[in-house]
This record gives structure tokens, C-alpha cells and sequence, in this order.
């Protein structure tokens, strides 16, 4: 197979040989970064739980039952669904779905704007986007928090101006975990929409004025269509990070606004930890995030079709 | 007031400047409606310029354009009833060749149905239907300048913009789409506005043509004019091939000048405004019109001496070295090698022209 475009014999086995070789480095680091770790998480997901952290190796379904069924304090009643965790999941898709459609309105223009500055200048631009990424995430969040608080330089800054009589309230809500996720991952958002507007003609937005179509409509019909695999990409790197982040939830968002990163999070770590259970949630998060992305490139391919 | 109404585009006093770079230096040029309308000149000399100033594209520093008399050069590019098929024909990568012909019916407020209908006589007229749902990187170069044509008629502009559209074919092709223009020119009725650096594809198509350089017209005129009487040396330079020969007025006499070239050559041609007796000016004639021969054919034949023969198909072309003088280069059309010899390297032999085939130049 490999090869099979190349029209000497000779150099057909050749090259497919050296080919394979040549492939092996990217097959390792697959192998051992991707496919070992979802295979121990696997292993761990159907194993029974130590109580002090850790695994008995012994076969056990616990975990998944008990993310999905309710069967009482004891265990001895009828099952019952158990919405517990399917509404912390639930919540996890909506807000990262969110922190994707704010990053999205923001992104896009940012990288429309560095696009069509001059080629000297975008790697600048480019550059500044990525600066704040230097500084560890961590030490991101919490100095958001320190900004957002109820007496913190954000309030204040806006009680002498005399916008706001009382401090408003931010951390802790909604507002503050999307605040947290758009501004973790907006640059994933951003580069590979500029990357793909870049590469645009802009000679088609040309075409398009000539042929009466006002900004928007050129926007809609001509650029927004052309570039679309570079949104679709930005979306997907955003979405899916945000849907297993644990920091701004937890730093940011307080105890009502879980999501499943911290869930995950907590069953592996002190003693009360539950390892079965938090392999088993991220099995689900895990499933659950390549069902979206499938239906979603279904629906594109279809879309491309029609 | 008819002639008012015959003007498609009227450009007036209009100058561009990019910062320091003037790229067209008070242009003023009108184009009458109904015509096959080229805009001529080397790359760099503002031709593009005005024509996009046309289409909207740019906005002019200073002066005017008018559309059938109204001033357009306010209006945005999607405000006015222009279209362009550009240089790299520009076709929507992500729609079928249908949705391209659609779009400019559609952003134009008619709906789906009319817009569908319009690009289905325009597949037809650029005998394309076939192709409707392709895409166009499925399509050769040759189809797609034919589909970029068909999508800026398709909403029936006032007036139609190309900036040199068949640059990207190859020659067999662009010879046929130079014809396949011309013919739907005149079967459209719209005033068509070309923009080529191609003398030859100007001469081919075009009603009359500007001669554009250094943001400026040097002459506007009919293919005819401006081949056999250029205004000056640029486009006498610039258009077909001409033999430039430095030369001093002596005296004018009934008309005629009576020219000194180097070398003790003299020759005779018709007087041109402005050029005064004893002035340095230029002469220009055409290789085509000079003919070659053994013997004086007229009193101011002039001796010379053949130095190359390059055959290039149709013709040969000779270069011949005057004696005491300037070199020339002379044609001579293969049918009829008979009677107008080529001579061999070295042959001593006298140049002479066909009456008023001469032109003198300013500058």
C-alpha cells in the first residue's frame, strides 16, 4: 500500500521499508502518550475501589453503576437514576459550550484584525496574543480571582468611578468560571482562525463587493464559508479543553459550579479519593466528547455534500 | 446632450496617489457606451489604477468619474452597476459554478428562482451548462476565465471590467478568447473596459485605446491611429515594433520636412505640428514598410549593408547597418520573397520606404 503512487518497483519496496522505520517515532509516541494511558485509565475504570486511594485488582462494575444509579444510602434499594453527576456533566457541556461561543465572538475578530494588518507586523501581533501563555495557568487563575473579588482592584476601579455603588458579585457565579475558561484558552481559538485567514484571498471579498454584497453578506456567504475548517478547528481546541477544566471551575466558579475536571479531579486525589470512580468518569467525559466531535464532522461532511 | 448620453464612464481630472507615488496624474478619458474600450500600458503605468478607481476598489485623491453622467466615486464597489472579471477570475472556492453565476443576481435583491434562471442562460452562453455543479477547482484555467465572464454579466452591469483576464492562458487559447470577447461584446451591447500590457491583444479587440504610462494617457485613438500614427515616441515605442532613428529638421518646405540623418542620409515626411526647423526629434518606421534592394529605388534610398536574417515564420527579419548611420531593422513578408529579396550577410544594398511611412516625433 505504502508507496503505491510511486511507479518503479525498485523503489517502491525501498521506500516502503525506510517508510515504516521512519513512521516508528510518531507510532511510539502515540503508543505510549495516548493509547497506554486510555488503556490504564480503561484497566482502572472496571476495578475495585482501595479506600485509601489505590486499586484492589479485581473485576467491578461499581464505578460506572454508581455514576448512573442511584441504589440508596445502602445500596439495597431499587436503582434509581442517579442525576448527581450527569447534571455536573450536564452543566460541563453547557459552560464550555458557552466559553466556545464567547471565544468565538471575540476570537474571530481579533484574528480577522491581525490577518489583515501588514505581513510585517501580524507575527507581532501574534506574538502579544501569546505572551500571557508564558505565565503558568495556575498563577493565571488565581490572579483572577485576586481581580475579581468582591473588594479586588476590578471593584474598586469601578466604584471610583462611580459606574457601581456596591462591589458586584463575581466570583463564585457562572460569570466567573466563563471569565476563567475564555480567557485560559481564547489564543486556541484565535491562532487557527488567523492561520486559516491568512491563507484567505482576500480578492474574494473583492469579487464578492463587486458582485453587490454588502460587508455582512460578503462576511457570511464568502468569508465565513472559506474559512471555516480554521473555526471549526479554533472551536474544537477550545470546547474541549474547557469541558474537562478543573482550575477556573474550582478557583473561579466555588463549590456550586463543578464541573467534571474537578469531580475527576477529587477521586484521585488525598484518601477520599476513589480511583475506579475517576477512571470511570473520565472514560465517560472521554466517550462523551468523541460522540459530540463525531456527530458534529458528520454533520459537516453532509453539509460539505450538499 | 446626445453626447452627453453616449458617455458610459466619463473620468475627469482624476489623480491617485499612494503616499508619495502618484499613480495616475489627472486622467481624463471618456468612454463611449456600446464600446470595446482597452486600457494599454507596461505594468506600473496606472492602467489597473483607473480601472479599479472604476470598479470602486479604490478610492481617487482628487477629481471625478461618472456613470452615464451620474458622479459615482463616492459609491462603495457593491453600489454601483459595474463588474469586474479579474485577473486570477476570483470564483467562490467553496461554491458550485451555478452558486457563483447565482450570487451577484441574488446580492443584486432578485430572488433564488430569477437568479437560477439568469445563470442558466449565462452557462449557456458561455457553453458551460454541463459544468453547473462542479466546482471550480475542478475546471481548467480556460473554463473558469469563461465562468468568471459569465458571473460578472450575469446581473447585467451598465458596464464591464476586465483586468487582464487572459493573461493566464496560453496563446491558442487567449487568440480564441480574444475573439470569443469581441463577439459577445457586441451580442451583449455593454461597454466593455479592458485592461491588458498586450499591444497586440489591444489592436485585436478593442474599438479605441488609451495608451497609459507613467499615470498618464499618451494617446487615445483607434488600433489604426495608434499603430500608424503614434503621438509620440512611447507609443510609437510601445506599439508593434518601430525603427527610432534620431534625426535634425533642416528645412519644411509645402508640408514637407526635409530631415538630415546621420551619415549623410536624407530623408523627407510629412510635417508635424510643434516641430520646428532645426530641432532634434525622432523619427519612427515600422520594419514592414521598409523594403530592401540591389540598386537605388529612389533618390534617398540609402546604402547599407545587411549584418542578420532572423526567420520568424511569417516573415524575415533583416538588420541592416547604414552606412556612416544608425542601424534598421527591416521585414519582409515570406510570400513575397520573390520579388522583395532577403539578401545574404554582407550583401550591400539600398533601404528605402513606402511612401509616408515615415513619422516625426517630440521627444
Amino acid at each position: 500500500m505504502a508507496g503505491a503512487n510511486i511507479k518503479s518497483g525498485i523503489a517502491t519496496d525501498t521506500y516502503a521499508k525506510e517508510r515504516y522505520w521512519l513512521l516508528l517515532p510518531s507510532w511510539a509516541v502515540l503508543l505510549i502518550f495516548i493509547v497506554v494511558p486510555v488503556a490504564i485509565m480503561m484497566v482502572y475504570s472496571f476495578l475495585t475501589k482501595e479506600f485509601r486511594g489505590g486499586v484492589i485488582w479485581e473485576f467491578s462494575m461499581a464505578a460506572y453503576d454508581q455514576f448512573f444509579f442511584d441504589r440508596g444510602l445502602f445500596g439495597d434499594e431499587p436503582a434509581k437514576i442517579e442525576w448527581t453527576y450527569l447534571n455536573i456533566y450536564w452543566r460541563s457541556i453547557w459552560q464550555a459550550g458557552l466559553a466556545t461561543i464567547f471565544s468565538l465572538a471575540i476570537g474571530f475578530p481579533t484574528a480577522y484584525f491581525i490577518a489583515t494588518r501588514d505581513a510585517k507586523v501580524r507575527p507581532i501581533w501574534v506574538f502579544l496574543i501569546t505572551i500571557p501563555y508564558w505565565v503558568n495557568l495556575l498563577i493565571r487563575t488565581v490572579s483572577m480571582k485576586f481581580l475579581l473579588r468582591d473588594n479586588g482592584p476590578l471593584n474598586s476601579f469601578l466604584q471610583m468611578l462611580e459606574v457601581i455603588e456596591e462591589p458586584l458579585h463575581i466570583i463564585n457565579t457562572n460569570l466567573a468560571v466563563q471569565l476563567g475558561l475564555f480567557y485560559s484558552y481564547l489564543p486556541f481559538m484565535v491562532l487557527p482562525i488567523y492561520a486559516a485567514i491568512e491563507r484567505y484571498n482576500f480578492s474574494l471579498s473583492e469579487a464578492a463587493a463587486d458582485l453587490y454584497a454588502s460587508k455582512w453578506q460578503t462576511l457570511r456567504y464568502v468569508i465565513l464559508p472559506t474559512v471555516k475548517p480554521g473555526v471549526i478547528a479554533g472551536c474544537i481546541l477550545v470546547f474541549v479543553p474547557s469541558m474537562g477544566a478543573f482550575l477556573a471551575p474550582d478557583l473561579l466558579g466555588g463549590a456550586k459550579n463543578f464541573m467534571i475536571g474537578s469531580l475527576i479531579e477529587e477521586q484521585f486525589k488525598g484518601n477520599a479519593g476513589n480511583w475506579p470512580f475517576g477512571a470511570a468518569a473520565s472514560m465517560i467525559l472521554l466517550t462523551m466528547v468523541l460522540i459530540i466531535l463525531m456527530v458534529f464532522s458528520r454533520q459537516q461532511s453532509k453539509a460539505q455534500e450538499a | 446632450m446626445t453626447d452627453q448620453h453616449q458617455a458610459a464612464i466619463d473620468v475627469r481630472n482624476v489623480v491617485k496617489k499612494f503616499g508619495n507615488f502618484t499613480a495616475l496624474e489627472n486622467v481624463s478619458l471618456t468612454i463611449r457606451d456600446n464600446e470595446f474600450f482597452t486600457l494599454l500600458g507596461p505594468s506600473g503605468c496606472g492602467k489597473t489604477t483607473l480601472l479599479r478607481s472604476i470598479a470602486g476598489f479604490e478610492q481617487v485623491t482628487d477629481g471625478e468619474i461618472q456613470l452615464f453622467g451620474d458622479d459615482i466615486a463616492d459609491l462603495p464597489p457593491n453600489k454601483r452597476p459595474i463588474n469586474t472579471v479579474f485577473q486570477n477570475y476570483a470564483l467562490f472556492p467553496h461554491m458550485s459554478i451555478l452558486e457563483n453565476i447565482m450570487f451577484g443576481v441574488e446580492m443584486r435583491g432578485n430572488d433564488k428562482a430569477v437568479a437560477r434562471t439568469r445563470a442558466g442562460e449565462m452557462l449557456e452562453l458561455v457553453q458551460l451548462s454541463q459544468f453547473a455543479q462542479r466546482k471550480p477547482s475542478q475546471l481548467s484555467g480556460g473554463q473558469q476565465q469563461r465562468v468568471a465572464l459569465a458571473r460578472a454579466l450575469a446581473p447585467q452591469p451598465r458596464v464591464l471590467l476586465l483586468d487582464e483576464p487572459l493573461s493566464a492562458l496560453d496563446l491558442k487559447l487567449r487568440k480564441a478568447m480574444q475573439l470569443e470577447l469581441k463577439a459577445m461584446q457586441r451580442e451583449t451591447g455593454i461597454t466593455f473596459i479592458f485592461v491588458t500590457h498586450d499591444q497586440e491583444e489591444a489592436l485585436t479587440m478593442s474599438d479605441r485605446i488609451a495608451v497609459m504610462s507613467d499615470g498618464k494617457v499618451q494617446q487615445l485613438g483607434g488600433a489604426r491611429d495608434i499603430y500608424e500614427t503614434p503621438d509620440n515616441v512611447f507609443v510609437a515605442d510601445f506599439i508593434g515594433e518601430t525603427n527610432l532613428l534620431k534625426i535634425t529638421v533642416d528645412q519644411i518646405i509645402d508640408g514637407r520636412a526635409h530631415c538630415q540623418l546621420g551619415g549623410g542620409h536624407k530623408l523627407t515626411c510629412n510635417e508635424v505640428q510643434g516641430i520646428g526647423v532645426g530641432t532634434q526629434v525622432h523619427l519612427s518606421v515600422r520594419p514592414e514598410r521598409l523594403f530592401l534592394s540591389t540598386q537605388p529605388f529612389e533618390e534617398e534610398s540609402m546604402a547599407a549593408t545587411v549584418i542578420e536574417n532572423i526567420y520568424v515564420g511569417t516573415d524575415v527579419q533583416s538588420i541592416v547597418q547604414l552606412n556612416d548611420g544608425p542601424k534598421m531593422t527591416i521585414r519582409t513578408q515570406n510570400s513575397e520573397l520573390g520579388n522583395k529579396a532577403v539578401f545574404d550577410l554582407g550583401t550591400n544594398v539600398f533601404v528605402s520606404m513606402e511612401a509616408g511611412a515615415a513619422r516625426l516625433l517630440h521627444g
